[in-house]
């Protein structure tokens, strides 16, 4: 945190129609780093990563990419940050190499086409059509336009909607490689798994406000029941003797079978309990809480 | 530099598109070709003050290729890229999407221009049209009523959401521009309060500036300045409207 974040929003707000979409937004994203932004749908994130693109001009408080305003200094900013828009596409009849030479143009410096088709797995398809690409490749072909200009930081929004779980996972690792030659990435995403696997923090925005700004790991400790512990005693037990027991968030008894919402310190005092009582517990299971649980405990309040 | 990459890229896709290369380039020639075919359009009229109606209709082939660009295929081209994020992708580069809209008009433009040449062309050799008298006259009514195509087709894009409305509303447009370039019945046979009317459309203007330039004449301010007069006035209006998302 000793250099100047590369994105810093500050106070974000904006409004159609009388209607914040959002309503005080901040947040830094550090140099090198993965930075999710995750959400429901129609929560903000697509309107805040317009925002920092320079796409919309915000209602009120303060975008920098890189110390600059990507609205007032909308030259210098589109040099340093690149962008995979939600729901963009390419002119029908342009092919790869078109589009590769063609977006190339458009920057002063830019990096050389052929690697990057090549890291991209985009170099059998050169002479092919946008319109004749499958999804996955028109979604590598845009992540090739956003790094064209040799970016410092790059936005990717709902990159790997509509891609089924094989070209899911190769475009993860596609962004793992973009990190690990120094580009920062701002991750726009309603994936928890992705999210999970590919971000160091993530934003969570609710109604156009951000829900929490943790790792991904903080995140998860923060749900309600960080840890569950389920098993089938065998003698019955006293629900309210478990309710007491330090840490509980929920109990659960169907079918003779328990579960158990709370944290670590739950599990050593169900064990502790259960051996004073002499009592078996049948396929015991202690599960940690996915960023699911912890994304429906952030996002589900106002619902 | 930048902006003429746009420009090559967007011709080399232009030249992909067999259907404009038909309605704008082939078509206005081919209904010249059909209709000086007619032996009685072959001979002088002399309601058309002695030329033959084969010689009324270059200027209306010619303005025919401009309206076809202008309104017809210019406006879905435009709102395509509009309502399929392309020029809003654009606008995350340094390079602006007014780029890719000059490059469309200019294309279109250019495309304009080609077809009046070939009409002219076929018209002089196939049917021993006259070419143009005034040729100076000509070439700047020309230039005047293509400009006043490409406004006409800027305001169908800037207000037109889909391509399907552009679409739509092109060809709306496209008939009452056809019939007052000449299409049905040139501008000179016209009934005379009709033709008083017409002159004060874009394409009448224009076709009376064309004839007037054909017959050797200096095309009279009046009609190049309704054509001035409509291209600003569309053009404010398409800037006013247009919308780039």
């Amino acid at each position: 945190m000793t250099s100047e974040p590369v994105i810093e929003v500050t106070g974000l707000r904006k409004s159609y129609g009388g209607r914040a979409v959002v309503d005080g937004v901040s947040f830094a994203v550090e140099e090198g780093e993965i930075f999710g932004i995750l959400g429901p749908n129609g929560a903000g994130k697509t309107t805040t990563v317009e925002c920092v693109e320079g796409l919309r001009i915000p209602d009120a408080g303060r975008v920098r990419v890189t110390g600059l305003d990507p609205v007032a200094d909308h030259d210098a900013v589109s040099r340093v940050l690149g962008a995979q828009l939600q729901e963009s596409e390419l002119q029908e009849k342009l092919t790869v190499r078109e589009a590769l030479e063609l977006y190339a143009a458009f920057y002063p410096s830019p990096a050389d086409w052929r690697p990057l088709a090549e890291r991209l797995g985009l170099t059998g398809k050169l002479d092919s059509r946008f319109g004749k690409l499958s999804g996955g490749q028109k979604q590598r072909l845009f992540i090739a336009l956003a790094l064209i200009g040799d970016p410092r930081v790059v936005v990717l929004d709902e990159l790997t909607s509509g891609l089924d779980p094989r070209a899911r996972r190769d475009t993860w690792e596609l962004i793992e490689d973009i990190r690990a030659n120094g580009v920062t990435v701002l991750l726009v995403t309603h994936f928890m798994e992705e999210a999970q696997r590919l971000c160091d923090r993530i934003a969570v925005i609710d109604q156009g406000r951000i829900a929490a700004l943790d790792t991904p790991r903080g995140l998860i400790a923060r749900a309600t029941n960080a840890t569950l512990i389920s098993f089938t005693p065998s003698v019955p037990l006293d629900e309210r003797d478990l309710a007491a027991l330090p840490a509980v968030a929920s109990v659960e008894c169907k079918e003779g079978r328990i579960t158990l919402g709370g944290t670590d310190e739950t599990v050593n005092a169900v064990i502790t309990l259960l051996a004073r009582q002499r009592i078996t517990a049948h396929q015991l299971r202690v599960t940690d809480a996915t960023l699911d649980d912890a994304f429906l405990d952030l996002t589900g309040v106002a619902r | 530099m930048s902006s003429t990459a746009v420009l090559k890229t967007e011709a080399r896709l232009f030249g992909r598109e067999p259907g404009a290369h038909f309605w704008i380039l082939a078509f206005p020639t081919l209904l010249l070709v059909i209709l000086g075919s007619i032996p009685g359009f072959r001979t002088t009229q002399d309601d058309l003050g002695g030329i033959r109606i084969v010689d009324a209709y270059v200027p209306v082939t010619v303005l025919l290729g401009m309206i076809v660009a202008g309104l017809q295929s210019l406006p879905p081209g435009i709102t395509g890229y509009r309502e399929r994020g392309i020029l809003r992708r654009m606008s995350t580069t340094p390079v602006r999407p007014s780029a890719l809209l000059s490059a469309h008009m200019g294309l279109h433009g250019a495309a304009a221009v080609l077809s009046a040449l070939l009409a002219l062309s076929v018209g002089r050799i196939v049917f021993d049209v006259a070419l143009p008298r005034q040729p100076f006259g000509y070439v700047l009514a020309l230039l005047l009523a293509v400009a006043v195509a490409l406004a006409m087709g800027a305001l169908v894009s800037a207000l037109a959401r889909t391509s399907k409305a552009a679409t739509a509303v092109g060809t709306a447009a496209f008939f009452p521009s056809m019939f007052c370039a000449g299409v049905y019945i040139p501008v000179q046979t016209m009934p005379d309060v009709l033709a008083r009317i017409v002159e004060f459309t874009p394409f009448g203007a224009a076709a009376q500036a064309l004839n007037e330039a054909a017959a050797g004449d200096w095309p009279g301010w009046d009609h190049l300045g309704v054509l001035v007069a409509w291209t600003v006035v569309l053009t404010v209006a398409a800037a006013r409207w247009f919308r780039w998302e």
